[in-house]
């Protein structure tokens, strides 16, 4: 099951915490993967511990035509066509509505959202060619639920579940699949920052009354990558240990 | 028929499925060869590696018959 043998990936956000667990474990079941970041020198240490068949292509997801040369830079790296995409990298810019800047909102749509609209869009070509593709996008529980002081970040997640489900529909019939996971609180820097208080009031909204790790959630992308999930379209994977039964 | 109307002939037969007695000149991709609007973008990304070219969006909208495809592709050729 789940044999990703020849496959290419490309993950953008590979320096993170849930992006290198889902780089890893696309590797380890067979697929040559390109490590997008803006870390150079963690991506470097992904790419030696994972060895052969890791390449890495660092860019800044908000310059546009960084985007676009990051799509060639991978193909030309990978030797091939890129047969998955996980578009993975996002940040944070939280605040209050009221005091929320216009860049805080710009910023975090242009990374979170409109970089996976222009990496689908230069990947497409290809995997429609050759009949085969799975876009993946990381989106967010509180891209369906909300959560004070992220608008901006709640709007990009939201965003790209709504992108994937008409990208969905587009491609479907050249049986390239795109879907969304969904994390809920997973222990990394991201949520690292977040104050005692604020950890203990989350604890207490999940069930399973722990945080996730990175690989619970790079187990549903191994999954949605894989042939086994060739049904699966327009779907978001909703991995949180039950803090939203959406 | 010119030897791009036969490549594009080719290349429509092959990607549509279709017999190629339809393939007429005035045959239009979507009324008359049942494709659909992804087929007809996969037309011009194939016509663009057949022939080494191009296609603008904008140009590629108003290709919608065989004969508008052999026209731009031989124009473009010229």
């Amino acid at each position: 099951m789940f044999d990703l043998t020849g496959k290419k990936a490309l993950i953008t956000g590979a320096s993170g915490g849930i992006g290198a667990a889902i780089a890893k474990v696309l590797h380890a079941h067979g697929a040559t993967v390109a490590l997008h970041g803006t870390k150079v020198e963690t991506l470097n240490a992904l790419a030696a511990e994972l060895g052969e068949r890791a390449v890495v292509v660092p860019a800044n997801l908000s310059d546009a035509s960084q985007v676009e040369e990051l799509a060639k830079q991978a193909e030309a790296a990978l030797g091939g066509g890129v047969d998955i995409l996980v578009n993975n990298a996002g940040l944070t810019r939280d605040g209050l509505v009221l005091r929320m800047k216009d860049e805080d909102w710009s910023s975090v749509i242009d990374v979170n959202l409109t970089a996976g609209f222009r990496l689908s869009r230069a990947l497409l070509k290809g995997m429609m060619k050759r009949r085969w593709g799975r876009i993946i996008g990381i989106t967010s529980v509180v891209g369906v639920t909300g959560n004070p002081g992220q608008v901006n970040y709640a709007a990009s997640k939201a965003g790209m579940i709504g992108m994937s489900k008409a990208l969905a529909q587009e491609v479907a019939s050249r049986n390239v699949t795109v879907n969304c996971v969904a994390p809920g609180m997973i222990a990394t820097a991201m949520t690292d920052v977040l104050n005692d208080a604020q950890k203990e009031a989350m604890h207490s909204r999940i069930p399973a009354a722990r945080l996730g790790s990175p690989e619970d959630i790079a187990a549903g992308v191994l999954y949605l990558a894989s042939d086994e999930a060739a049904y699966v379209t327009g779907q978001t994977l909703h991995i949180n240990g039950g803090m939203a039964m959406i | 028929m010119s030897d791009v109307a036969e490549r594009v002939k080719k290349i429509v037969v092959e990607h549509l499925g279709v017999e190629e007695g339809k393939v007429t000149e005035a045959a239009s991709f979507i009324d008359d060869l049942g494709a659909d609007s992804l087929d007809t973008v996969e037309l011009v990304m194939a016509f663009e590696e057949e022939f080494g070219i191009e296609i603008p969006d904008d140009a590629a909208e108003k290709i919608l018959t065989v004969k508008d495809a052999v026209d731009f592709i031989t124009s473009k050729q010229a």
